[in-house]
Order: structure tokens, then sequence, then C-alpha cells
């Protein structure tokens, strides 16, 4: 029941086979049982149940809102929500209660969404990891199903993989069943790298399709609300109900069209994938590679053209986006001082000690290193040398992807990360910094050309964790590019988490049909 | 499930990693991508032997590059590395306001200033600097209205200390100490 996506489960609902407070108290109880994973930073039990309660008066008056009535969600401690704390997983933050709703949860709500809480992530939304978070790391519901035990051999409390990030906590409430849709954020890869690493499906959307208003920000001209599912429909329709226009936010822009759902049977014979070579990095695992290989024989075979193609400043993509990030957080960063909101230190002889120590106590070292070095890169002597050249260099990258586009290329095929998931023993051997540059190796090319992407769930490896691959659109075709993942997702028969377990909130519980059969390759 | 049990115990990340290392060690710019191509078609087919079991012997395809097109930018094609004087360490941290708290802090800065320096190995003579993606776009232009406000309550509530409609500053215009002191007073401060 659990596992349904949020099309199944709507029907479910509509058809009275199971009511939104049931629903809503199997996922509270779900959570309960997965606590381990510090998938979440709040519950919101009370909220849940209310919104719950609500949902059933309009069901049982046949006069549901949409789709997404009574349908459980979880947001990332990032965007604003009324009276809910909203952490950005800072000490900074620790008991911030914003007195309003950032605009896509809004919508949420405003479609009868079901609040279950607020998801855990790297502090202030900086990492690939989810391990750097003033409230701990997150685990990825992997490293407790069967295949990764049994391949591995796995000691419970101390192999477990990291979800990746930095909204690991997003992808672990959907991976673990604790809810039909996550929201999270998106300015490097910071999506669809959990998404990848947790086996779900995550959409960064076209830059302004989605509003910003509400998101503690990170890197203004990148960053995007991401959209995690189980299955590419869903992604459709929780998209459908978010983009457009917002008032609140100058950069958003007018939705092409209103999504309709997606097409069940989508003809690959008219489309050009291509495959970018540079894609290849050093560090790519064979098992990665093999699967994007698999997936470009796949679409060939269903008549596809696949032809390699070049994006020849890849490499440098990475490096640029390191000097554009830091110094746009050097900037938005400067908002917390500990005057208006947040952690106000004790330290009271100057305005200025006060502001330094508050941000002292306030930040971890991760977002101190990336204050200090965007200062760093903005100083007066440094900013041609270093930010200027960055600007150029972006828009070296975001003409490769536009060259490629404009020549027949439809969508673009690529490995999501290098490996599947790390230990986190091993993963943590390094720092953030050097973490990042190699986990966004692949996805944040896009958010410098602003241009949508989805990973989609694919295989898993021989250590039984999820891979994921990336597929890339031109700018404002986000339908047309979940209509090639949904084709996509159809072939690769990746499992769900729930055929492994956990027989207590099996699916087949209701006698409910299976899910569409996605397993035969 | 599938084909995936039929695999070996474990996925070596390191050993692959490293592998790679040796495959592209002869050559590190894009143009020399053939030719190590060529010379290590036989060491890269023990490892494809592995992949085929994996995904039920299909043989790799073609559009799909098999080694690594590139590797990091080599250090002696970056400028010497930066070195952060200590009147400069000062001085970014009254900017920042954050301080580097250890030596560790300041290696960080340095290594990040390293990575950085990779961008000057791209020609970007005649590149325009790109701010926004939506430069080509006119920004959505709202009727110059007031539609929001009337909310000092709710936001004063945020703050730790105001006065009636006021958010109250210890003692402003006294600048920084200096770093010693600033070190006493940060040891001395909540953690």
């Amino acid at each position: 029941m659990l596992s349904l996506t949020i099309k199944e489960m709507s029907l479910a609902l509509r058809e009275g086979k199971i009511s939104p407070t049931e629903l809503c108290r199997k996922c509270l109880n779900r959570i309960k049982k997965t606590q381990h994973l510090n998938a979440y930073i709040t519950v919101t039990e009370e909220l849940a149940l209310k919104q719950a309660q609500e949902a059933e008066t309009r069901l049982l008056q046949g006069a549901p809102k949409g789709p997404l009535d009574g349908i459980p969600i979880a947001v990332k401690d990032n965007f604003c929500t009324e009276n809910i704390k909203t952490t950005c997983a800072s000490r900074m933050l620790k008991d911030y209660t914003p007195p309003y709703n950032a605009t896509v949860v809004q919508k949420l709500f405003d479609q009868g969404a079901v609040l279950m809480g607020k998801v855990n992530m790297d502090e202030f939304a900086m990492g690939s990891g989810s391990t750097d978070g003033a409230f701990g790391p997150v685990r990825n519901p992997w490293s407790y199903a069967a295949p990764y035990r049994e391949q591995t051999g796995a000691a419970p409390d101390s192999d477990w993989v990291i979800t990746g990030g930095s909204s690991g906590g997003s992808a672990a409430a959907v991976a673990s069943l604790t809810s039909y849709l996550a929201l999270g954020s998106d300015t490097g890869g910071s999506s669809r790298n959990p998404g990848a690493l947790c086996g779900v499906v995550a959409l960064k959307p076209t830059y302004g399709l989605l509003s910003r208003h509400g998101l503690i920000p990170l890197v203004n001209s990148m960053d995007v609300p991401g959209i995690m599912t189980r299955s590419v429909s869903d992604a459709a329709i929780v998209l459908g109900i978010l983009q457009g226009l917002d008032i609140r936010d100058s950069t958003t822009i007018p939705a092409p069209s209103s999504l309709t759902e997606l097409p069940e049977y989508f003809d690959v014979k008219n489309i050009c994938v291509g495959i970018p070579k540079e894609y290849h990095a050093p560090g790519l695992s064979e098992e990665n590679l093999a699967q994007w290989s698999r997936v470009a024989d796949m679409f060939e075979r269903a008549g596809a053209q696949v032809k390699q193609v070049s994006l020849p400043h890849t490499q440098y993509s990475i490096v640029c986006y390191h000097v554009l990030c830091h110094a746009e957080v050097a900037s938005n960063m400067a908002r917390f001082d500990g005057l208006e909101y947040g952690h106000r230190s004790e330290v009271d002889i100057s305005t200025e000690a006060m502001y330094a120590s508050s941000r002292h106590e306030g930040f971890n070292d991760v977002v101190r290193g990336r204050i200090l070095s965007g200062n760093y890169f903005l100083l007066k002597q440094n900013y041609e040398h270093y930010f200027v050249k960055a600007q150029k260099v972006r828009r070296l990258i975001a003409d490769d992807f536009k060259r490629v586009f404009s020549s027949g290329v439809d969508v673009l095929l690529t490995p999501t990360t290098l490996t599947d998931a790390a230990c986190y023993s091993d993963f943590t051997q390094e720092d953030n910094r050097t973490r990042s540059t190699q986990e966004d190796v692949f996805t944040q090319p896009v958010n410098m050309a602003g241009l949508p992407a989805v990973s989609v769930p694919t295989a898993l490896s021989r250590r039984g964790l999820p891979i994921g691959l990336q597929l890339i659109g031109p700018t404002l075709q986000d339908q047309k590019l979940l209509s090639v993942a949904k084709w996509m997702e159809q072939r690769v028969g990746f499992p769900s988490i729930s055929d492994y377990g956990d027989s207590s909130e099996s699916r087949n519980d209701t006698g409910m049909t299976k899910r569409e059969q996605t397993s035969a390759v | 499930m599938l084909v995936f049990s039929l695999a070996a115990k474990r996925a070596c990340r390191g050993v692959s990693l490293k592998s790679f290392h040796l495959l592209t060690n002869d050559g590190y710019s894009i143009t020399n991508v053939e030719h190590i191509h060529r010379n290590t078609n036989r060491c890269l087919q023990s490892h494809i032997t592995n992949v085929t079991r994996l995904s039920s012997s299909r043989p790799h395809n073609s559009k799909v590059p098999e080694v690594a097109t590139w590797e990091p930018v080599p250090d002696h094609q970056l400028p010497p590395p930066a070195h952060i004087p200590a009147d400069l360490v000062d001085k970014l941290e009254r900017l920042a306001l954050v301080d580097f708290r250890t030596k560790e802090g300041l290696a960080c800065l340095e290594k990040a200033i390293r990575f950085a320096d990779q961008l000057h190995v791209v020609d970007t003579s005649g590149v325009e600097p790109m701010d926004s993606v939506l430069e080509e776009r006119a920004l959505n232009l709202r009727d110059d209205a007031v539609t929001d406000g009337d909310c000092a309550e709710e936001l004063l509530h945020l703050s730790k200390k105001t006065v009636e409609e006021y958010f109250v500053a210890p003692p402003g215009n006294i600048p920084l100490p200096t770093r010693e002191e600033r070190a006493t007073i940060l040891k001395h401060s909540e953690l």
C-alpha cells in the first residue's frame, strides 16, 4: 500500500479502499519504524492528521481538490512553512519558525496534500552526502534492504551507506515509503544526486518554471525546487501543479503549457538521444558505465537515433560552479546576523562582535569555509580574475548545450553519479569540498544552463544499491523530457524497495493489484 | 530479482577508481583519448568481462566512450598557488564576519583557490560573462502597487531582542577587535 505511486494511491483514496486518515497513520507509523534513517527533522503529526481529516471530508463529499488530495508528502527543511520550524539543518535557524509558506508548499497545501514533516539535509544545502547537517547524517534506506545486506554481509549499524545530498532526507522519505512525494532543492544536483543513490525519480525543472519564493536561497541564479517521487508520471503530475508565474518571484516564467498527463505510450523512434562523451569522467564506476551503455542500447534497439556528441567545456563546469556558488553563498549568508531572526550570540560588546560570534556559533565549518572563499573570489583584486572569469566560462557551458540541442538532439543521456552510494565511513574520509566536486560532476552543468533534467532509477549495483541515469532536455521541454524518462522507466526494470521484505506494509495487504510491472527488461 | 543476484560479492569502488587512473595515466588532454583508447584496450577487457557478466553479456554501446575522456588539469598548467598573507586573513574575517577558526580553515581556502585556478586554462577571450539564464527574457513586471505588508508584529516576533517596534543591537560603530582578542571572545561565546 505504501509503495504505490501517487496516481495509484489517489485512485485508491477516491475508491474508498483506504481513507486519508488511515493512510496518514500508516505513514506516521512507518516514520517511527524508520527513525534510524534520520530522514525527518520535524514530524508534523498533528498538522498531518488535521489535513488528512479535511481531505477525508472532501473525499467523502465526492469533491477532492485534485490528484494530491490526501496524499502524504515531505518537504525539505529549507522551504519555509508557516508556523512549522524551518531549520536548514543549521544551528543558525534551529528555532526559526517562518510566518509564511513557500509558494510551492502553499500550492501543495491548496491541492490537499498532507504534510508528514520537514526533512533532513546538508546544512543550508551545502553538500552532496546529507552528512553535514546539524541534526546528523541521513541513512540510505537501501542500507537495510535485502540486496545490500546479502551482497555485502554488511553489519546494520556500521556499514550503512549515505543518501547523497543535499536533499538526502527527501530522497530517504520517498524511498523508505513514508511519503509519496518530497520537495527537494537543486542548485548543483542536490535533488538528482540523492535521487539516484536512493532509487527515486528526481526532477530538476527548467530554471524559473517553479517559484523560489520561500526557498531559503543558496545560489539564486541556479536554485530550483526539485520534485522527488516514485514514478516519472508522478513527477509530471506534481510539476503540472507547481509550475507557473509567481508574483513573489520575479525570476519565474510562464509555464509553456498546462501539463496534461504523460502519454502511456511514447514513440522514441523519432527522437535523437545524445551521448555527451565528456560524461565519461575520471572515476566513473564500471557498473554506472555499463548501465549507461545498456540504456543507450535500449534506445537504439527501439529505433531512436543515438549519437555521440561533445560538450567540450564539461570538465570546467564543476570549477566554474565552485566559484559562482561560493560567491553567491557569501552574499546570501550575509543575511544571517542574529539581529532580526536566527541564532543570536550572547556576546554583546558591539554590533560587529555580536554578528561575528552569532555566525561563528550558528554556521558549521562547511558554510563558514564557503563564505570565506566566496569573499576571497569577490575581493576587488580577485573579482575579474575569478568571479567574472567563472561567469564567462558559464556562458561557454550554456553555449555547449545550446549547440547540441540546436543540432537536432532531443535529449541527452548521462550517468547521474560516478558510483553507487558510499559507506558513511568511507565518504567522510574526504572533506565536503572534495566530495562536492566529485559528486556534482554530472549534475551541476545543467544548473549553469538552467535546463531541465531528471534522474531515473535504472538498476541495482552488485552491492545491491541503486544506480540512476540522467536525462537532460532543452529549456522548457520538461514535458517531453519526462515522456522520454517514462519510456525509459517502463523498460529498465528497477525494483521497488518493497519487493524486499517488510511484509507488514506490503502493497498486497488490501488486495490491490501490483504496481504496473516494470521489471521485465 | 533480475541479473543482480548472480553478480559477484562486492564492487570495489577503490579498485575501479585506481584502474581508471592507470588507464589514463599516459595522456591528459582530450586529444590524447584515441591514443589511450588503443593502448589500454587490452587492459580494459578484463573490466568489461566483469561488467558483461553483470548485465547479461551485452557488448558495450559504441556511442558511449569506454574510457574517461578527460583528466583533471595537471598542476604544472596552473598558475603558482596563491599565498594568503596574515593581513588578508584578517581582512577576510572582517568582511565575512566569520572566522577561519583553525589552520585547517586556512588550508581549506587555499585548496578552494587552487581548485578555482583551473578556470584559467579556459580561453574566454571575447566571451561575455553570464549572470542569468533568463538574460534573453523580459522580466515579468507587476503593477507598482502595495500588495504586501502590515506584518511588523509577525516579523518582530522572530527577533531575540526588541523594544516596542525596534530591533535592538549592541553598541555600534565599534570595529571588530584584533584577531587575538577576537579569538578570546569566540572562545567565551556559548556554543
